[in-house]
């Protein structure tokens, strides 16, 4: 009874809002709609309908699975200088992460939904039921990994919510203790990802020891980016209470991640370079294309400079603590990686193919639609569950006072 | 007990439920039955001989022809390997096109499990130099020999141990197959092979009813369908039957050899002991069963 309460309280929350958020709803669903259309032509002609062939057979969707692992991985990352540097609302920073976290999960799996071409056999990597190929398979551990993951974040930011909304206690030990092993969760989600390219020998453009590094230093580049811009978003329209001071300190490690990121692709570039080992043409194509071939030359540049303008933005304190330019470095970053890990990452490593040849592969209108529907269905299913959990946390929204409600209607109405 | 016995009829009533659901959506039972079979290697031998008795109608159905679709698994003492004379290959293509028929290989989208590189003298096996799509009047071309790649039947390979679902393995004579009903598609395998050995099918495969072959093995050249990973079996059908594969039998110079590792008498054998042979990518540990020579 009191969850059916719940939900029909939180419906009404999510239908009730400024002009500006149902503006937001509104460019979300049509963009759902419109990638929607796009997905239905994929799921009736097959994976035909992307630009992938034999050659690039991995390409934009498994890119922006590999992007969201990152931004499930550093939501919850952020929760440790959360507590060293002891922020003040340290449990509405992990439920916001937690949030996040959730959402991009949701958003990777729906990924892999989309890429693979039986999507109704999905059931033969569960165990018991299919034969899953563990422990040889790093896709069956990314899969584990993944899964585990969203039942400890949704575990954790349920139990959370639940009881501030029903104004009991919540087990602190419990919380601490799960929080504390989905940090190391989070770091093994992307190194497991990253295990899943790099364990290739067929692939050199992957199989450096430096893959796992440098996913993890980017993740901690783009995660954290996003949070930065919605605790600015709540510290305006809710009671969240974060002090310039903690904006300011994400930034920092922001800067921090940047420049471990920079130095660890210096050190993987100055060996293929120098070394100039048959292996450099995988960078030279993402760099400067090989002959004709350089379309994908724009993406990684773009990608380059969008990012180092960002370290520049953060690294210099004068513009790292106003906020116009230190939106815009997040907004940047956001970008820079999101092109690194969509594009930059996986079509080098599949250009050229095994065999020597050049497949020249730019994502198709299919695919930029079926990307454009999960992202902005997971945009929206973040915004429905942070609308819920602001009204939870700061609006005083809880079973009580729906019940005293009713009940004062109830009277009203025996009174009429 | 009792606690137990409600439990299972609760489950009971519930997968009947789920199956009238199913049912009503205006799935047929066959196709029911197919989306719930299970990999080929847990079956036994009448659920696999069933499957292959529905398989055989259904093709009978759809194409309007017989068709025998053969299980027959692995003969003892029997490891096939393959080896190809680089020096008298001139690139003519014959044995794509005889692969391309024999395996029923889906012609719109095209697939070709053999790809023929044209490389330059000059630069040896080098691949990054290698051009797949030669097109001239008249092969060979001068200054250019012809590199032939098809799966090299790998003693490890890397595609089995990376699929999620175990949806392709090794056979006991060496043969790397691929369970088209159990396959998710994930591209996985693609993704691992050192030789661009694996095509998926990207689109609804279309071939030829008239062009169909109609002797087929279930784990080699029955029609696939849209959205699983295929590859060279060696012709499965061919060989568990005492006969080549049909690319040894069309090549009009000679140049491909086939035969069984374990028998000291075969040919296969006999170049391994006379020529100097060489694997493709030694460095990465595949160990291929798929030997290059120079005959001459």
């Amino acid at each position: 009874m009191n969850f059916i309460r719940f939900i029909n309280g939180s419906i009404k929350l999510i239908l009730q809002g400024s002009k500006a958020y149902y503006a937001w709803l509104f460019f979300l669903v049509a963009l759902a709609l419109w990638g929607g259309f796009g997905y239905i032509d994929q799921l009736q002609d097959g994976l035909i309908t992307t630009n992938m062939r034999d050659s690039v057979s991995w390409a934009f969707y498994i890119g922006n699975f590999t992007f969201l692992v990152g931004i499930a991985a550093a939501a919850i990352m952020l929760v440790i200088p959360a507590y060293i540097y002891d922020w003040k609302p340290i449990k509405e920073i992990v439920i916001f992460g937690e949030l996040l976290a959730v959402c991009a999960v949701i958003m990777c799996i729906a990924f892999i939904v989309v890429d693979i071409g039986n999507p109704m056999r999905f059931w033969h990597m569960l165990p018991l039921v299919g034969t899953m190929n563990f422990p040889y398979s790093m896709l069956s551990w990314d899969f584990f990994f993944l899964l585990a993951y969203l039942i400890i974040n949704l575990t954790v930011v349920t139990h959370l919510l639940y009881s501030i909304f029903h104004k009991k206690e919540y087990n602190k030990k419990v919380v601490q203790v799960i929080v504390l092993i989905s940090i190391p969760m989070a770091v093994g989600i992307h190194t497991v990802t990253a295990f899943l390219y790099n364990a290739l020998p067929a692939r050199p453009f992957w199989n450096s020891a430096l893959l796992a590094p440098r996913f993890l230093a980017s993740a901690f580049c783009s995660g954290p980016a996003i949070l930065l811009i919605l605790f600015q978003i709540l510290r305006k329209i809710t009671k969240f209470e974060i002090k310039d001071k903690a904006i300011w300190t994400i930034a920092e490690l922001m800067v921090y991640a940047m420049f471990i990121y920079l130095f660890f692709t210096i050190a993987e570039l100055f060996k293929e370079f120098y070394s100039g080992t048959e292996h450099i043409l995988y960078w030279k194509y993402l760099l400067f294309g090989i002959g004709d071939s350089k379309e994908i030359v724009p993406y990684s540049w773009s990608s380059i400079i969008m990012g180092f303008i960002a370290f520049v933005l953060f690294l210099i304190p004068k513009t790292r603590k106003n906020f116009v330019t230190l939106n815009i470095g997040a907004v940047l970053i956001y970008a820079s990686v999101y092109v690194e890990k969509g594009i930059a990452l996986i079509i080098p490593g599949f250009t050229p193919d095994v065999l020597g040849q050049i497949y020249v592969y730019t994502p198709s209108i299919t695919e930029i639609r079926t990307a454009a529907m999960i992202f902005s269905l997971g945009f929206l299913l973040f915004t429905f569950l942070v609308k819920i959990a602001i009204a939870i946390v700061f609006e005083n929204y809880n079973i009580s006072d729906i019940i005293k409600k009713e009940k004062s209607v109830k009277s009203e109405m025996s009174t009429i | 007990m009792k606690k137990d016995k409600s439990r299972r009829s609760l489950l009971k009533n519930i997968s009947l439920a789920s199956f009238a659901a199913l049912a009503a959506t205006g799935c047929n039972m066959k196709e029911l039955e197919e989306f719930f079979q299970r990999n080929f290697r847990t079956l036994s031998d009448k659920e696999k001989d069933d499957i292959i008795n529905n398989l055989e109608q259904k093709y009978k159905e759809k194409y309007d022809k017989e068709f025998q679709v053969s299980a027959q698994a692995a003969m003892d003492q029997v490891e096939f390997a393959y080896a190809l004379d680089l020096s008298r290959c001139v690139g003519c293509r014959k044995c794509v096109y005889a692969c391309v028929g024999e395996n029923n290989q889906s012609r719109s989208p095209q697939i070709h499990w053999i790809q023929v590189l044209q490389m330059e003298k000059e630069k040896g096996i080098d691949f990054a130099h290698s051009d797949v799509h030669y097109n001239p009047e008249k092969v060979p071309e001068k200054g250019h020999f012809y590199l032939p790649v098809a799966c090299q039947q790998c003693q490890n390979p890397q595609c089995t141990t990376v699929c999620p679902v175990k949806a392709t393995w090794q056979e006991p004579d060496g043969i790397v197959v691929v369970d088209y009903n159990w396959c998710i598609g994930c591209r996985y395998c693609m993704a691992a092979c050192p030789y661009g050995a694996r095509h998926f099918n990207w689109g609804e495969p279309e071939i030829p009813a008239e062009e169909l072959n109609t002797d087929m093995h279930y784990l080699g050249n029955r029609p696939r369908m849209k959205g699983v990973v295929e590859k060279c079996t060696f012709c499965i059908q061919r060989v568990r039957k005492g006969k080549y594969p049909s690319c040894v039998e069309v090549c009009p110079v000679g140049a491909r050899k086939f035969g069984n590792l374990l028998d000291p008498e075969s040919e296969i054998r006999y170049i391994l002991e006379n020529k100097r042979v060489l694997v493709l990518k030694e460095e990465l540990n595949t160990q291929p069963r798929f030997y290059y020579f120079f005959g001459v």
